[in-house]
């Protein structure tokens, strides 16, 4: 059932093809085939290379330095780039935040931010989430009150993935509390070096640190960093979410998961045969490859939709559903693949920097338990899956 | 069987309760995880002191001679605190497997392990046997002076980094999937050419992978006899999945509170999630699930004891392919349920995640029972 490509679109599947194999460097592409950590540098340096070529913005106007791609190409890249083992672009810079830069903010800050972006200077995690609001992200508390010519903002974001490494933090912030609640939120863009900004990490149950908790304590922020107009944050926001949605739904990276998930199978044995001549365990493989197939059908209708200039809409919420169930899925069956060999906790054997030691048991084997456990947050971040079936149920359906 | 709690029973759960409620309270197990072994000894020779590592022990091996259904009841407070002492690794699986085997060496070693003076562990799994307990590839060869020498991997031995005794399968005769000719022998873990790999495993115990090389024995280290491993194996480690399902019912029960709890509290949208319908059904969802697996788990607990061959099997893996369904499914919810903060290793919920799902990898997944339940029927 593979998607017949026009001959144009195979050359560009070639092309992208030769990009990588050129291009990729092998250690980087040997740590995202192991499910290893990648450090910073690993994901910087891959970006420049991306930026060096010009297919830094896929998701770009070719006016900003985008790649000017249809949908087709778009998705022939991410499942090319996938399949070679090229670490996932950081989405808060290039996939997130620009995007609003470019609808909602002034030339200066398109000249100040997107470049920086494009060429993987800056890295950017997202503020909005707080303890205290996460599914209802418009109860946010943190407060910013103008001084002259800067806000002064006090608050606490949490969940924020790798604002360890950031240089700034888009945010949403409260400047009012009269009226609706969606209505006095402001959109700010922070120097994660400003003093009073403290990033503290969070360890997650598969013992990764991604996610920290960012401390704001009298944080003095230009009002030459606010997007758009003071109380009018949710707006942008709102924006962002749909292009945060389809994002997620990442089928390239299912598709190298199930293609990895497939070797293990054939190498592991079962009652003296290989794994995936199991019966039951070959049936749930093969169902969780046609829930693939059926979500990268949905993907290619939503992305035309989107080139003829339609918005993706409450129909995202389908792929960040299906995109998460899928992905969690398929890490199941790869802790499963393993068998006892889940339980062995060698988290030295992926970090960052290499080991010069042998795992126990087989090599791919000390990462999968921590992916299965850590991949549980999929259905929880970018609006949990429940959140996005309220969304469904009241948008499309109209209940 | 009976339903029913005898007096004995009940006063032993609250015993157990209240002991742990006081000393293995979740901040008190990080403190305990944190020492050199993982595991604490002093709480170890309170459970001696107190005569919790007797109780399934038969009173002519120094044990108490407790039931399989009393045994059931402590494993399920075990889980409830997500206890790591090697209780399982030398109780369960290493001093059943000796009374099973070998009278002599019972009455000579049980009553140390009675009395937490020596820990056993089971290396029986190997790199590539998965579920399967009649494969082994380790072998045991006569060294022509009656003794015997040792050469093979053991997979995944719990708490074989720290046992004073590895119970050691062996292959001395027959193919490598076959039920005959497998041997068990008792090896000094500090002897030569014994390499124990030790690591924690992700939910917070602890095990090794033993390399057996070309390791000598003497001909009183076999356990029982040559060649009959199997038929002592395998009643074992079938009572060991009830044990292990028990603990995974205690899990489950304090998953399900503490999720319930948690939804009580969190507000979202001004008021709290438990207050959403089809939220609480989710919740509901999974305290069903956790009645169903504990209520089926007493009635394997008793088959255990009454019964024989097959049927006993076949209840072994009913219950124990239930908590991994059931296991599965809560411990995924209750991380769903509690948002962002279940995904947090300060949470206790994400620690029963955890244990549940490797339950579910110890001794066959939910998969692996199921298809033997079926073949068994
Ligand atoms: C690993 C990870 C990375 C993250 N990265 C970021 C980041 O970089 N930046 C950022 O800002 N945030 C980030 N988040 C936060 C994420 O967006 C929130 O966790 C999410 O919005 C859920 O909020 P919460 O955790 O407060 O859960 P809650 O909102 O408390 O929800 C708890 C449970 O209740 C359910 N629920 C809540 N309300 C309803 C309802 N009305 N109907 C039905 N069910 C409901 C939820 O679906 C969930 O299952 C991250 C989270 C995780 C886990």
């Amino acid at each position: 059932m593979e998607i017949v490509l026009s001959p144009e679109d195979e050359a560009f599947r070639q092309e992208v093809r030769g990009f990588l194999a050129e291009k990729l460097p092998p250690d980087i592409a040997k740590k995202t085939a192991n499910g290893f950590r990648l450090a910073k540098d690993d994901h910087v340096r891959w970006q420049k290379i991306l930026h060096a070529r010009g297919w830094m913005a896929p998701n770009w106007p070719a006016e900003h330095g985008g790649t000017g791609w249809t949908p087709m190409r778009k998705h022939i890249f991410d499942e090319e780039c996938a399949l070679a083992g090229a670490p996932m672009v950081i989405p808060f810079g290039v996939t997130m935040v620009a995007p609003v830069i470019m609808k909602f903010g002034n030339d200066e800050q398109k000249a100040r931010f997107l470049p920086r972006i494009l060429s993987s200077e800056d890295w950017w995690c997202q503020g909005y989430s707080e303890p205290g609001s996460g599914s209802d992200l418009a109860s946010l508390r943190t407060k910013a009150v103008l001084d002259g010519d800067h806000y002064v903002v006090n608050g606490q974001k949490t969940w924020t993935t790798l604002a360890q490494h950031a240089d700034w933090m888009f945010t949403l912030v409260r400047t009012a509390d009269t009226g609706k609640r969606q209505e006095g939120i402001t959109f700010l863009l922070i120097d994660m070096k400003t003093p009073g900004v403290s990033v503290t990490p969070i360890t997650t149950i598969d013992g990764g640190v991604e996610i920290n908790s960012v401390f704001l304590d009298d944080v003095r922020v230009p009002v030459a960093n606010r997007i758009g107009d003071e109380d009018q944050g949710w707006t942008y926001a709102k924006y962002l979410l749909g292009h945060e949605r389809t994002s997620i739904a990442a089928v390239g990276r299912s598709k190298a998961q199930l293609r990895k998930l497939k070797a293990i199978a054939r190498a592991e044995m079962s009652d003296g045969r290989p794994l995936i001549e199991d019966g039951d365990f070959a049936r749930r493989l093969a169902q969780i490859e046609i829930d693939l197939l059926a979500l990268e059908s949905l993907v290619l209708r939503t992305l035309y939709a989107e080139s003829a200039g339609k918005d993706p809409g409450p129909e995202a919420s389908f792929l960040k559903i299906k995109g998460t169930e899928v992905q969690q899925g398929l890490t199941e069956l790869l802790m499963e693949a393993i068998g006892p060999y889940a339980a062995p906790f060698q988290p030295e054997a992926f970090r960052e920097d290499g080991w010069n030691e042998e795992p126990v048991g087989p090599d791919y084997g000390p990462a999968l338990a921590p992916l299965y456990f850590n991949w549980r947050k999929a259905s929880i971040y970018g609006g949990s899956n429940e959140i996005q079936k309220n969304i469904i149920a009241k948008m499309v359906l109209g209940l | 069987m009976s339903f029913a709690l005898t007096d004995d029973q009940r006063q032993l759960a609250d015993s157990i309760a209240r002991f742990l409620d006081d000393k293995y309270a979740f901040d008190a197990r990080r403190r305990i995880m944190a020492e050199d072994r993982g595991w604490s000894p002093a709480i170890w020779a309170e459970f001696a002191e107190l005569g919790w590592l007797a109780l399934p022990i038969a009173e002519e091996h120094g044990g108490l001679g407790g039931t399989t259904v009393d045994l059931a009841l402590m494993m399920e407070h075990f889980g409830r605190s997500l206890v790591v002492e090697p209780f399982v690794a030398s109780v369960v699986l290493g001093a059943e497997t000796i009374a099973r085997a070998d009278e002599a060496k019972a009455t000579e070693l049980l009553p140390a392990v009675a009395e937490g003076k020596m820990t056993l562990a089971l290396a029986h799994g190997e790199p590539t046997s998965r579920y399967d307990l009649s494969r082994v590839g380790t072998t045991a060869a006569p060294d022509g002076k009656g003794g015997w020498r040792l050469s093979g991997h053991k997979a995944v031995v719990l708490h074989g980094d720290s046992a004073d005794r590895l119970i050691v399968s062996a292959r001395t005769g027959g193919a490598e999937a076959d039920r005959d000719g497998i041997t068990l022998f008792l090896v000094d873990s500090a002897i030569a050419g014994v390499t124990r790999r030790p690591y924690p495993t992700i939910d917070g115990l602890r095990g090794a992978d033993v390399i057996l090389d070309d390791v000598s024995v003497s001909g009183d280290a076999v356990l029982g006899p040559v060649g009959g491993a199997f038929d002592v194996l395998e009643p074992v480690i079938d009572r060991a999945c009830v044990a292990l399902s028990a603990e995974a019912v205690g899990a489950m029960g304090a998953t399900v509170q503490l999720t319930a709890e948690y939804m009580k509290t969190r507000e979202q949208f001004g008021r709290p999630l438990g207050s959403f319908q089809v939220l609480q059904h989710r919740a509901v969802e999974m305290l069903s699930a956790s009645e169903f697996a504990r209520a089926l788990c007493y009635r394997a607990a008793g088959a255990m004891d009454a019964t024989f061959g097959a049927e006993r099997s076949r209840a072994a893996s009913a219950i124990k392919a239930e908590i991994g369904r059931a296991g599965k499914m809560i411990g995924e919810e209750a991380v769903q349920l509690h948002g962002g903060m279940g995904m947090t290793n300060e949470m206790a919920v994400g620690h029963y995640f955890k244990r549940l799902r490797i339950i579910d990898t110890s001794f066959g997944n939910a998969a692996h029972h199921l298809r033997r339940f079926a073949t068994l029927g």
